[in-house]
């Protein structure tokens, strides 16, 4: 009996099309996925229709690779409408799956951002005063833009998610395993699983030595030639590999600059965050107060570092203004 | 009653746009206005963050061009600290930069500009795609592409340490350099890459140049423009990608200016209208004069044959050769029809390859002096680069401390926001004629106008607090006459 094809989708909500980029570097392997399965939506690549997934059964898509974060009230109204028409969802690549670089902006408000674009950037019109509007009159009619959420949200705080597959992109090989895996029609693993990654930490994976982390003085990237066998932490640069999934292949400590995080916490680990901060005060050489307050002064944006890519499903959230 | 009927969506672009055709009651073409729906505020969230960080935020702006992002931003840090990178870094970068080039041009022409010519403009939407264009030209030059553009990801990736969202330029120069063994990898991919621009270059030449009725659309169709023309250019005029000054130059040939990257805020402004949230960049010196075409007109474009407009000359001997016959068979320089553009890019993905093959051959490449650190804050810094979608202008300011006080960013597409809206609203008039069912083919047909562009929205928005799908909608006496949706 001939088997059905897989009957796919690839979204996009607030992303950079990294993700995207992503799947086509599977290379040769994107022609397997196009023996293997129908892509019935990638708007980077091909047309898919949205009155198309409309018309849709529920349920009829067989997986949906849903990558970006939701920062609209159409971000969110397609992730919905996707949910409804697919039997498995993954929230595919950072954004998705723990709000991702764009998540940053939740540490401003919209008006602080509005401002800044349309009223006080250094190389505006002299003395603009205009801001984009919702609606606007012009001689021939109406026209309208969106209004936005005030924050941004990953994906599962406004769909139920099957799976996640993380990484600020994933990484192409973890992109096959996937796949292949789902092609194969063997059994999946339990709903609510991160997929496409370790359980361990990218330290465990990281090949530069480890011995003792005592640290007097932190330094930013640039302030000392790193010694390129050594860990990153030990020499005083704040890295993020003790507190983040492995899977990426180690590739930003192996270009010789520290991990941000990108592949998320740790299995039972909800903030990130936190423990990329309890990582850094544990290895402070010193019991005293005044001592440690110095040694501090050489991290700035702490909130930058521990959440550069997770703010969203922080405990932060977003600032309250 | 009025209709509304839902046809192909709009596609192939990076990035969401929204398209407004307003009608006569006679069915031509009242009025018609290019939207972005999307809102930036990447220039906001990077304040108060070391200011090392952001060539690693920035790439976030756009994952299909996040090299470009991260060249600028890096080059703008660097003017923070001062001092100068070490010639080595300096190298690897725009060799890099060379690779980033033609993965992304090879991505563009292929999967999202080729479909309407190897499949035909008014084709079936179906298989007007990449797939189709792999069904009609054959699984073998499918796999060439595919395999040229995964060297070209590959070269990244030994170079930087990552192909997207690298992490690899640091103030002082770059965190890793080239080992003798590594470039020896490199070596046969460039050798394939530069025969795959030739052969790209034939394949445009077979099955666009050798379709009268293409050739006729190009240079006889509605997709021109009289605006002016901007790019990065070398001490020789010639296209330089990483480096360089920006060159304006009117679409009649004449020098308008040329200025360092510390001068930007002379010579570009941005124009802000209420019903788009992408501003309208436009030559300061001159005024916004709103979107008029014509020699004293202040718009201008940046892309890929703006930038040949601009240039006296490649930097290449193979590149020069091909730049020589684009412009002999255009018989216009600088050349207004803007579907020179996609033949533009391949000329320039020549010139990359060859860069790769000098690089290749620098027996300094695979040295050890790539990065010093940094002496001092100097606190500001403009980084420019040619993005592959135009001109791109990353301005950083910090404190002593090197926290970033502020970003202000024009990005590539963001310079084409108004040549766009304008040539949207003339193919859509001559296309779109009274009495005639505007159908998919005809629409696609206005799709043309903006594709020539290679937009990306994501990049000019950075895409931050959400995205739009791409529509058109026809108003016809106040009411929704017809609406046309692509995806998603």
């Amino acid at each position: 009996m001939e088997k059905k094809k897989l009957q796919i989708a690839i979204y996009w909500g607030a992303a950079c099309g990294g993700c995207d980029v992503s799947v086509l570097d599977t290379n040769e392997f994107i022609l397997d996925i196009a023996a293997a399965a129908d892509i019935r939506m990638w708007p980077i690549a091909a047309d898919g229709k949205y009155k198309d997934v409309e018309a849709m059964a529920d349920g009829e898509l067989d997986l949906v690779f849903f990558n970006g974060a939701v920062r609209t009230s159409e971000n969110e109204h397609i992730a919905k409408l996707l949910r409804k028409k697919s039997k498995v969802m993954v929230a595919y690549g950072s954004c998705a799956h723990i709000g991702g670089i764009p998540a940053l902006a939740n540490q401003f408000c919209k008006e602080e951002i509005f401002e800044r674009a349309y009223l006080k950037n250094p190389s505006l019109q002299e003395g603009n005063t205009t801001t984009p509007q919702p609606k606007t009159t012009v001689d021939a009619g109406e026209l309208t833009i969106p209004t936005f959420y005030k924050r941004v949200y990953k994906l599962d705080d406004v769909v139920d998610v099957d799976y996640y597959l993380p990484g600020c992109p994933p990484a192409p090989e973890q992109v096959k395993a996937v796949v292949t895996l789902i092609v194969s029609g063997a059994a999946l693993p339990p709903k609510g699983s991160v997929v496409g990654a370790s359980d361990r930490a990218v330290c465990d994976d990281c090949q530069r030595k480890k011995e003792e982390k005592k640290v007097k003085k932190f330094y930013r990237p640039w302030q000392i030639i790193q010694d390129p066998e050594k860990c990153l932490m030990e020499q005083g640069i704040v890295c993020a590999g003790s507190a983040t999934r492995s899977g990426c292949g180690v590739r930003c400590p192996n270009s010789n600059m520290p991990c941000r995080g990108c592949y998320g916490a740790l299995p039972n680990v909800t903030d990130q965050g936190a423990k990329i901060i309890s990582a850094v005060a544990s290895i402070i050489d010193s019991k005293d107060p005044e001592e440690i307050a110095k040694i501090l002064e050489g991290i700035q944006d702490i909130t930058g570092y521990a959440y550069r890519f997770g703010m969203a499903g922080s405990y932060l959230q977003r600032s309250i203004r | 009653m009025a209709k509304t009927i839902s046809i192909d969506p709009i596609t192939r672009l990076e990035g969401h746009g929204k398209i407004e055709i307003f009608l006569n009651d006679d069915g031509g073409v009242k009025d018609c206005y290019f939207q972005i729906p999307e809102l930036r505020g990447f220039e906001r969230f990077v304040v108060g963050r070391p200011i090392e960080e952001l060539p690693r935020i920035v790439t976030r702006i756009c994952g299909v061009c996040p090299a470009s992002h991260h060249m600028a931003g890096a080059k703008a840090v660097d003017g923070c600290f001062g001092g100068e990178l070490p010639p080595l870094a300096k190298k690897l970068r725009d060799m890099y930069y060379h690779a980033h080039y033609i993965h992304s041009h090879i991505a563009h022409f292929y999967a999202l500009a080729a479909p309407d010519f190897v499949c035909g403009p008014t084709s079936d939407p179906a298989t007007r795609n990449i797939l189709g264009v792999v069904a009609k030209v054959g699984l073998e030059i499918g796999g060439a592409v595919i395999k040229a553009r995964a060297q070209a990801q590959r070269i990244q990736q030994i170079l930087g340490g990552r192909f997207t969202h690298l992490v690899w330029c640091i103030p002082g120069g770059v965190s890793k350099g080239l080992k003798p063994e590594e470039l020896e990898e490199i070596k046969p991919m460039v050798a394939n890459l530069y025969d795959f621009t030739q052969f790209s270059l034939k394949l445009f030449k077979d099955v666009v140049l050798g379709n009268p009725e293409y050739v006729d659309i190009i240079l006889n169709g509605p997709y021109n423009l009289e605006v002016q023309n901007m790019g990065l250019v070398d001490e020789n005029n010639a296209p330089n990608f990483y480096d360089g000054k920006v060159r304006v130059v009117d679409f009649q040939g004449k020098e308008i200016c040329k200025y360092a990257p510390n001068d930007y805020m002379n010579n570009v402004a941005e124009h802000v209208e209420p019903w788009s949230y992408l501003k309208f960049p436009y030559l300061k010196q001159r005024g916004w004069k709103g979107f008029v075409e014509g020699i004293d007109s202040s718009i201008y474009m940046a892309t890929p044959l703006s930038r040949l407009n601009v240039a006296d000359r490649m930097a290449t001997p193979k590149a020069q050769e091909a730049f020589e016959e684009m412009f002999g068979t255009l018989k216009q320089k600088p050349c207004r029809a803007l579907m020179a553009s996609h033949w533009a890019r391949l000329v320039e993905m020549v010139q990359n390859a060859e860069m790769l093959q000098q690089y290749c051959a620098d027996p300094e490449i695979t040295g050890d002096k790539y990065r010093v650190v940094p002496q001092g804050i100097t606190g500001e810094g403009v980084g420019i680069v040619e993005a592959m979608r135009g001109t791109l202008t990353h301005h950083y300011t910090c404190d002593s401390n090197g926290i970033c006080t502020s970003a202000n960013l024009i990005v590539g597409t963001t310079n084409n926001n108004a040549p766009i809206h304008m040539v949207t609203k003339k193919v859509a008039s001559a296309m779109i004629k009274p009495g005639v069912e505007p159908d998919q083919g005809i629409l696609n047909l206005v799709e043309m106008a903006f594709r020539t562009f290679d937009p990306c929205f994501s990049c000019a928005t950075h895409s931050l607090p959400g995205q739009m799908p791409l529509e058109v909608k026809i108003m016809k006496n106040g009411e929704v006459y017809r609406e046309f949706r692509r995806k998603c």
